[in-house]
């Protein structure tokens, strides 16, 4: 259903550099998400046995009527296919996370040079029939061997309910040894049995040369990150894609370490590798709980990028000075701005940059905790794309009584809280005084812009990410988009969009998406990403004229929208 | 007239309601609906007493367990700890003691120390003996108060004093 078109691409490609929100000087690093997490994927961070990576041993067991048959060497793409997201979002609707009720075929077409031993393995005792089916009689690992019976059939019972199964998307987090640490849905305690199965599952593959990484049947995926000290897994029926989700259970991943430091948790397995790290995460469960819901409905994480707060360029820099000049303090590395999840503006020490994943992990803390609103804070957190192994110390307070804007100033040095209650102080005598704190509020209760401002009648939303600035924009979401089941029809469908274009076997430049209900065209360049989506009727060169129009607007609200300097103390 | 600054550090287990007897101290209002505390979080409360200007710098550091590491950062710079329980929760007792274990091992006795057994509305569902926990307290040489965050019992603070 993809054609490959040669003639109507968008005329002008823009020069690099010239594209809207292009940042000579970024004080975030520059990232896409899905490079970072190859990258991620294969350092060294594994424990030794599971160090082959790079040598091609990923298995992917994937269904074969899931397996793309596009022309790899094609870079535009067009495609009249409305059933490929509508239906696997109806079916999302439908199925529930009975992998056992779905047709379970012979897991074939896997994607890797091992893949016989692999199959051998697998082949033996399907996995999903054992994670559906749970029986008592499977061999244990070693974290469940203190159930008894009657427990196990009150779990396995608890599995099979359909409160249980109707949620969407799972995610667990387990010890290497198969002790539970976390579940998004349900008690953990009462799914021992079942992350005892995932961490055989885990255990059984890795014996050999592989590693486990996702197992599809149907509709459902689950997909496993393996790191040194847990093993992380994401079990859903979404169109969400193998990357995709491998990219949410690494930011669960770096949301752990952001509470407890990569070596503090490397320390306390070494001693005991049976340890019960629920209890240094009591209270860090609603941290996981609120990034997920945050991933289900927020691009900025598959986009690798942070949105920004619209501001005028001038009352940005007033704000970014008025925070450079008061904050003048030996050791300290980030002073951050944030309102609503969106960036003010962030303030920096010349040698270091902040990567978008720590801020995401930053933006995440202030919304999962209530308590900042209460007084001043103090608290160590962990930036692991910072420093896995260490804490910065925060100091953390609200700006104005309504607490829109939230003030961080983080450094390295545990003793300065009161030095730092001064300059939260005089800080926010100047944004007072500069009426900053009135323009900040004004832009939140705004929030945002709306398409119609474009002046595109047929644009109805879009994404678009300044690669060199890792900062993205988008208008509100107004009708259709604005019921809570709509946007997140919409947001799958920028899922999409992007895996489609970023799928490592046939990376696309321009994709254009004629579904029954809207049009999308997702197109990519070294300087940006920008997805669209227009009603269902626009042609792909009324939609093409449109997108230039779009650039051109983005291009001259840019000041607005994106921060393009780099402020340092 | 004459002003006294104090130093007070707040300590004990998740929940038994550090912050909600600190929030009563300092604008003496009670909610119910207060978020666990992330770090340690920073009040200050002035007050009058016999004429004497008081300004009290409070530390309400959070129970969870992954902070309690942090604990030292604050009561080391402090005049007086109030160690916090919950009277319905015998387990909270115990941590206290442990509490307080540690005090004495990491300062040299200049830290004033006081219990408070917290919520003490709820009579009914009391597991820790008031009696026990008077002796206790008395063995250390700390006072002891029976208090509520949420009637304000036990919480004038001139009482302290
Ligand atoms: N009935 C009753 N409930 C109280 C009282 N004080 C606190 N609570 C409740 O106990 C819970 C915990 O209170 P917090 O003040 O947050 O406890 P905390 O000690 O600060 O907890 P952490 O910050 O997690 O260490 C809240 O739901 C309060 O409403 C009290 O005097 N009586
Ligand atoms: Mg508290």
């Amino acid at each position: 259903m993809a054609a490959e078109i040669s003639n109507d691409s968008p005329s002008d490609e823009i020069l690099q550099g010239s594209e809207p929100g292009a940042s000579r000087n970024s004080m975030l690093l520059a990232t896409d998400s899905y490079d970072d997490l190859a990258s991620y994927l294969s350092d060294t961070n594994l424990s030794s046995d599971r160090d082959r990576l790079s040598s091609g041993s990923i298995s992917e067991i994937t269904h074969p009527t899931e397996t793309e048959s596009f022309d790899p060497k094609s870079v535009i793409s067009e495609e009249v296919g409305p059933e490929v997201v509508e239906n696997e979002i109806n079916e999302q609707l439908e199925n529930s996370l009975d992998v056992s009720a779905s047709p379970v075929d012979e897991p074939a077409a896997l994607a890797t040079s091992d893949s016989d031993t692999v199959t051998e393995r697998i082949g033996l005792d399907t996995p999903t029939s054992q994670l559906s089916e749970l029986s008592t009689d499977h061999s244990q690992p070693e974290a469940c061997t203190g159930n008894n019976s009657d427990e196990q059939e009150e779990e396995v019972e608890y599995v099979h309910s359909q409160e249980w199964r109707q949620h969407r998307k799972h995610v667990f987090i387990l010890s290497q040894s198969g002790k539970p640490i976390y579940s998004r849905h349900g008690d953990e305690d009462r799914l021992v049995t079942l992350m005892g199965v995932m961490q055989a599952l885990v255990s059984v593959i890795g014996d050999g040369q592989d590693l486990l990484r996702c197992i599809t049947a149907g509709s459902h995926k689950m997909v496993f990150l393996i790191r040194e000290n847990l093993v992380l897994v994401a079990a859903a029926r979404s169109i969400e894609s193998m990357p995709q989700l491998l990219l949410q259970l690494t930011y669960v991943y770096n949301q752990v370490l952001s509470v407890l430091t990569l070596s503090q948790l490397s320390r306390i397995f070494k001693q005991r590798r049976n340890y019960d790290l629920r209890r240094l995460l009591t209270g860090a469960e609603k941290f996981f709980d609120n990034l997920l819901n945050t991933m289900d409905r927020d691009p900025c994480f598959f986009l690798g990028a942070v949105r920004c707060l619209p501001l005028e360029s001038s009352m940005r820099d007033t704000i970014a000075q008025s925070i450079a000049q008061n904050a003048k303090v030996k050791d300290l590395v980030f002073a951050i701005l944030i309102a609503d999840n969106q960036l003010i503006t962030l303030v920096r020490m010349k040698k270091y940059f902040l990567h978008p994943l720590d801020l995401h992990l930053i933006f995440n803390l202030v919304s999962a905790s209530e308590s900042f609103k209460a007084a001043e804070s103090w608290t160590p957190i962990c930036l692991p794309k910072f420093d896995s192994g260490g804490y910065l110390h925060a100091h953390i307070s609200y700006m104005d009584e309504e607490c829109r804007s939230c003030l961080l100033l983080l450094t390295v040095d545990r003793d300065v809280f009161f030095t730092l209650s001064e300059c939260k102080e005089k800080i926010r005598e100047r944004l007072v005084k500069y009426k900053c704190l009135a323009a900040i509020a004004e832009s939140v209760d705004q929030n945002g812009y709306k398409t119609s401002q474009v002046g595109i009648p047929e644009l109805r939303h879009f994404l678009y990410k300044s690669r060199s600035a890792a900062q993205f924009s988008c208008p509100e979401y107004e009708a259709p988009y604005h019921t809570a089941d709509q946007r997140d029809r919409l947001f799958g469908l920028y899922q999409f969009l992007h895996h489609r274009i970023h799928s490592s076997s046939r990376p696309l430049k321009i994709l254009f998406h004629v579904g029954s209900h809207e049009t999308l065209l997702g197109w990519v360049t070294s300087g940006f990403e920008l997805y669209a989506v227009f009603g269902p009727l626009v042609t792909k060169s009324a939609a093409i004229n449109s997108v230039n129009k779009l650039l051109k607007w983005i291009k001259k609200e840019e000041d607005r929208f994106f921060i393009l300097n780099s402020p340092t103390f | 007239m004459k002003s006294i600054d104090a130093k007070l550090v707040v300590l004990g287990s998740q929940g038994v309601g550090k912050t909600s007897v600190v929030v009563r101290y300092v604008s003496n209002t009670f909610n119910g609906h207060l978020s666990p505390t992330i770090g340690a979080s920073f009040f200050t409360c002035k007050m009058m007493v016999d004429n004497y200007r008081l300004r009290i710098q409070v530390w309400d550091t959070a129970g969870q367990e992954r902070f309690r590491a942090m604990a030292p950062m604050y009561y080391r710079k402090s005049n007086a700890a109030i160690l916090v329980y919950d009277i319905t929760s015998l387990e909270s007792f115990d941590d206290m003691k442990s509490w307080v274990q540690e005090l004495q091992k990491n300062t040299d006795g200049d830290l004033a120390m006081c219990v408070f057994g917290n919520k003490c509305d709820l009579e009914d569902q009391r597991e820790v003996d008031n009696n026990l926990a008077l002796q206790f307290a008395a063995s250390i040489g700390a006072r002891h108060f029976q208090v509520s965050a949420l009637s304000s019992e036990g919480l004038k603070l001139e009482k302290l004093i």
